[in-house]
């Protein structure tokens, strides 16, 4: 297993730019709270991240401090600010997703088995190949959860948390057990009815345009991109395979060349060095596709997931406020603890129009920050593409024309 | 064919490595080829011998042919050395012809055969055909600049050997003829030439599948026991025709009828550039021959004849276990254990290809599902630019998708139908190998028999039964003569198929030469378009405000 960020000269250049990348969408320029995943350690089943805090800010204990975390924890944290009610009107950062290496597991464990089916050699490029992908999928993970804390740490409401000063600092374990069967059992039915309190919510419409605008253009906004991130993944998981296949290939006209005995030998083996740089420059265009657009719209895709979450939150709020309307209504005519109802009442209306100041501020940076982080992205993506396939017509072309040379 | 020959070019005659052309002078000396290989790196003075001939494989058969009439046995020492020592004489050769622009490219730009065959097969694939066209005139006009002295051993050449024309055989238009089972697809052989043993410079005939078989099976019958490496017969594939005859519409398996007529037109070009084959009547006949062809109802696979062809195949197949023949000739016995290596290895990357094939044309499905995805995230977006934005990527994804298709298509058609095609040569090759077996187990059976008849013989001349000595003597005799044929038929093969190998290896190496630098030619060909669409969808991602 990998220990800590270190890796191969290759990808740690990749390094330098996701570390920039990851906080692309923060506002780095305000420096009183600083977070950062400085470490992280794969163990057999889980990962610890070491969480690195700077701060000026005054609620903390020390100005500088590192705890060691692990994705539960974040959870743990996600979920104190979804649940609660002052947060209601503002864009929850999704969650970070969990650590998922059961794929790379499974597929290392495959090529073992087939270890005596292929030339050293193979097995070797196999491996390594399996580790990269292993190691990239680890780089992702801590890049997740570090964007995470990021824009918890750059929203000027949010970073004043308590829980969040808590997860930053405390130094023991926050003592998340995993949720036993009740809790769980609990969670599903909470979704569950939040799920049909939203269909029925958003079959209500809105009085606001700004926000029934919103809502619609969410909803499918969401459910497309959902696909289009299912869809880029395939596409980047096939790349990936085409890649790897070029190593048999290689491996191939290898073994052809060590037994030619004409002159093709020597093409032989030219190919098979030609197939080996090619097939690093295609896994390198998988993966980059992988990074910056499979990547881009799978955040997209939670965090307009966060958007329509808080968009039911002041749905919830303005239901619950016209029903405080209907109740103030009949305490009147029945005149009977009115004082209670205009409170609640009152209560409930400021609550809502709070939401929505926040809410409309909210989605304004929504917008914002997607279309900067699309283009971002995009841009990066089209110009490794183009950097990658040059590089690969310039491979062939000098193999093409020594092979043409050569007689 | 072989009547006009003259002097000059049958001193040139030689192997069918690429560069032998420089040294075919140097070659004609009995002296070993190493140090031949140091005067023949000076391509002046080929050029000025104005004897080198043109790489011609078919027509170095010829020739090779006389000499085992006349004596040029010596030559074939050389080259059965030079089969030898492969390795070293290709490394003094190589050096050569570094002097020397392309001497490969001169093989290429000769219209003869071998080339015919490797353009047929580009025609397979349209796009690509042009790109050889232009690598063949490109290396031509090099080559021309190069030596002219090539152009006066073309000329030389000319008059001398039918295989110094150029046959070009196209199959196209596969049509469906009839319905139901009884449905068959018809071709369009076309030909053209510039050989005058045809009636025509270009002739056009129809000609459906079992033609082909036909074709085949008469030419498997004549030539492999002479010792002539006959290219392998097109595979029939009851699935594919099932499917054919039972869809309604023409695009039913359009993949399955490309490959067919793909390797239909393999079979023809590679069948076209042996001389013997192509001097074959059948072989005339089927390319010149307007009319229908009569029904070679014999290749159905459950005809009488189809039924007597799976016993003979299942007696070979005893008679290769039962018989171990004790070769004493090193060189055969090195050159079955090479196209036995050679075979193992050509499977293996077979398998490899094809699943690249496989994960590309997935690959091609999964970006085409995407495209549509992304195309359907940028109508529902709602800022502007980023729409376009996103509508341009799922463009550009469609346009990437066309060029992995394509690349599929061409990793399939140049690389992986090429192995598989060797792998039935091979296939043919050792079916000539064991012709040469059966030949020497007759040859030695009749030594057994001369040997018993002897022994009876001298038992019957102790036991003084004069009238039956004089019987087995007379058997004797016969026998004798038996023994002295099968010997010289033996020997005959065995020179034959000395010589069919060479042929099949220059072949061999010409052909995988070819198709490897147009298959990567076609992968750079497809980075470019790459480039392209990248470029030219960057400004849109720019623009995104």
């Amino acid at each position: 297993m990998m220990d800590g960020v270190d890796d191969s000269p290759d990808l740690l250049a990749e390094d330098q730019e996701t570390r920039q990348g990851r906080s692309d969408t923060v506002d780095l320029t305000d420096t009183s709270l600083m977070v950062d995943i400085s470490d992280s350690l794969s163990e057999r089943d889980k990962v610890k991240f070491t969480v690195h805090t700077k701060t000026s800010l005054p609620q903390f204990k020390k100005p500088e401090m590192s705890v060691v975390r692990q994705h539960e924890e974040f959870i743990w944290l996600h979920d104190r600010f979804v649940e609660n009610e002052d947060y209601a009107g503002i864009v929850i950062p999704p969650a970070p997703p969990r650590p998922d290496f059961d794929a790379s597991r499974e597929k290392l464990q495959r090529l073992g088995e087939g270890e005596g089916t292929m030339t050293k050699e193979e097995f070797m490029k196999m491996k390594q190949e399996l580790e990269a992908e292993y190691l990239a999928t680890f780089k992702k993970t801590v890049a997740m959860h570090e964007v995470f804390l990021q824009r918890l740490a750059a929203h000027p409401v949010l970073r004043q948390d308590v829980n969040f000063e808590v997860f930053l600092e405390y130094e023991g374990d926050l003592s998340v057990r995993g949720k036993n069967k009740k809790e769980k059992l609990g969670g599903f039915f909470s979704r569950l009815t939040k799920s049909v309190d939203e269909s029925l919510l958003s079959g209500q419409k809105d009085v606001d345009d700004f926000f029934e605008n919103e809502k619609q253009f969410l909803i499918e906004y969401h459910a497309k991109i959902k696909d289009a991130t299912m869809k880029a993944d395939k596409m980047t998981k096939v790349h990936k395979n085409v890649a790897d296949s070029y190593i048999q290939i290689s491996t191939g006209f290898v073994l052809l060349a060590t037994i030619e005995n004409t002159e093709l030998d020597k093409i032989f083996t030219r190919v098979a060095e030609l197939l080996e740089k090619a097939r690093k420059l295609e896994g390198r265009v998988a993966s980059d596709e992988d990074l910056k657009l499979s990547d881009t719209l799978r955040y997209y895709m939670r965090d307009s997931a966060a958007a329509k979450d808080l968009l039911y939150r002041r749905t919830r709020s303005l239901a619950d406020y016209e029903a405080a309307n209907k109740a103030l209504e009949k305490a009147r005519t029945k005149n009977k603890d009115v004082p209670q109802a205009e409170k609640a009442q009152e209560t409930c209306c400021k609550k809502f129009e709070k939401i929505s100041d926040v809410a409309k501020k909210e989605i304004a940076e929504f917008k914002t920050r997607r279309i900067a982080y699309f283009k971002k992205h995009m841009v990066e993506m089209v110009e490794l593409e183009l950097k990658h396939a040059k590089a690969q017509a310039q491979l062939l072309k000098n193999c093409i024309s020594s092979l043409q040379e050569e007689s | 064919m072989a009547d006009g020959l003259e002097p000059p070019p049958f001193e040139e005659e030689q192997e069918q490595k690429e560069e032998d052309d420089l040294f075919s002078d140097a070659k004609e000396k009995p002296s070993s080829p190493d140090t031949d290989a140091s005067t023949a790196s000076n391509p002046e003075s080929n050029a000025d011998g104005g004897e080198v001939e043109k790489k011609d494989d078919d027509e170095e058969e010829e020739k090779k042919d006389l000499f085992d009439d006349g004596g040029g046995s010596e030559i074939k020492l050389d080259s059965d050395e030079e089969e030898e020592s492969p390795t070293s004489d290709d490394a003094h050769r190589r050096s050569g012809s570094g002097d020397y622009a392309n001497p490969f490219d001169s093989a290429s730009t000769t219209a003869a055969v071998a080339p015919a065959a490797t353009a047929a097969a580009s025609a397979s694939k349209e796009d690509v055909t042009p790109q050889i066209s232009v690598s063949q005139t490109s290396t031509s006009s090099a080559s021309k600049v190069s030596g002219t002295s090539k152009d006066s051993r073309e000329e030389l050449e000319n008059g001398e050997d039918e295989n110094q024309y150029e046959i070009k055989i196209t199959v196209t238009e596969p049509q469906k003829m009839g319905d139901g089972m009884g449905a068959y697809m018809v071709y369009r052989v076309v030909t053209k030439t510039t050989n005058p043993v045809f009636r025509k410079s270009e002739m056009s005939v129809p000609r459906r599948f079992s033609d082909f078989l036909g074709l085949h099976s008469k030419l498997a019958e004549r030539h492999p026991s002479q010792g002539i490496i006959v290219p392998p017969a097109p595979e029939k594939s009851v699935l594919g025709m099932t499917k054919i005859k039972m869809s309604k519409e023409e695009s039913g398996s359009a993949d399955f009828v490309e490959r067919r007529r793909a390797t239909l037109e393999r079979f023809l070009n590679r069948t076209a550039t042996h001389p013997v084959l192509l001097a074959d009547q059948d072989f005339k006949e089927f390319l010149e021959k307007d009319s229908d062809l009569p029904r070679a109802t014999s290749t159905s696979a459950l005809s009488g004849a189809g039924v007597m062809r799976l016993f003979h195949k299942v007696g070979d197949t005893f008679e290769k276990i039962a018989f171990k023949m004790d070769e004493n000739d090193e060189w055969f016995e090195e050159k079955q254990q090479q196209i036995e290596a050679l075979d193992q290895q050509l499977h293996k990357l077979h398998g490899s290809m094809e699943a690249l094939v496989a994960h590309r044309r997935e690959l091609s499905q999964a970006t085409a599902v995407f495209a549509k995805s992304a195309a359907m995230l940028g109508n529902v977006e709602e800022h502007t630019t980023l729409s376009r934005a996103l509508s341009q990527l799922a463009e550009t994804e469609e346009k990437i998708e066309a060029v992995q298709k394509q690349q599929a298509d061409t990793d399939f058609y140049v690389l992986a139908e090429l192995l598989k095609d060797y792998i039935q040569l091979i296939s043919s090759v050792k079916e000539v190998f064991h012709e040469r077996v059966k030949s020497y187990r007759n040859w030695k059976e009749a030594e057994t028999m001369l040997g018993k008849k002897r022994e009876a013989k001298a038992k019957y001349e102790v036991l003084n039964k004069a009238d039956k000595a004089a019987q087995v003597k007379q058997e004797i005799t016969e026998w004798e003569g038996r023994v002295e044929k099968g010997q010289e038929e033996f020997e005959k093969l065995s020179k034959v198929i000395r010589r069919e190998v060479s042929r099949f290896e220059a072949y061999r190496v010409e052909d995988f030469k070819n198709s490897i630098v147009k298959y990567l030619q076609n992968l750079m060909e497809n980075q470019q378009k790459l480039i392209k669409y990248w470029e030219a969808f960057l400004p849109e991602a720019k623009a995104i405000a």
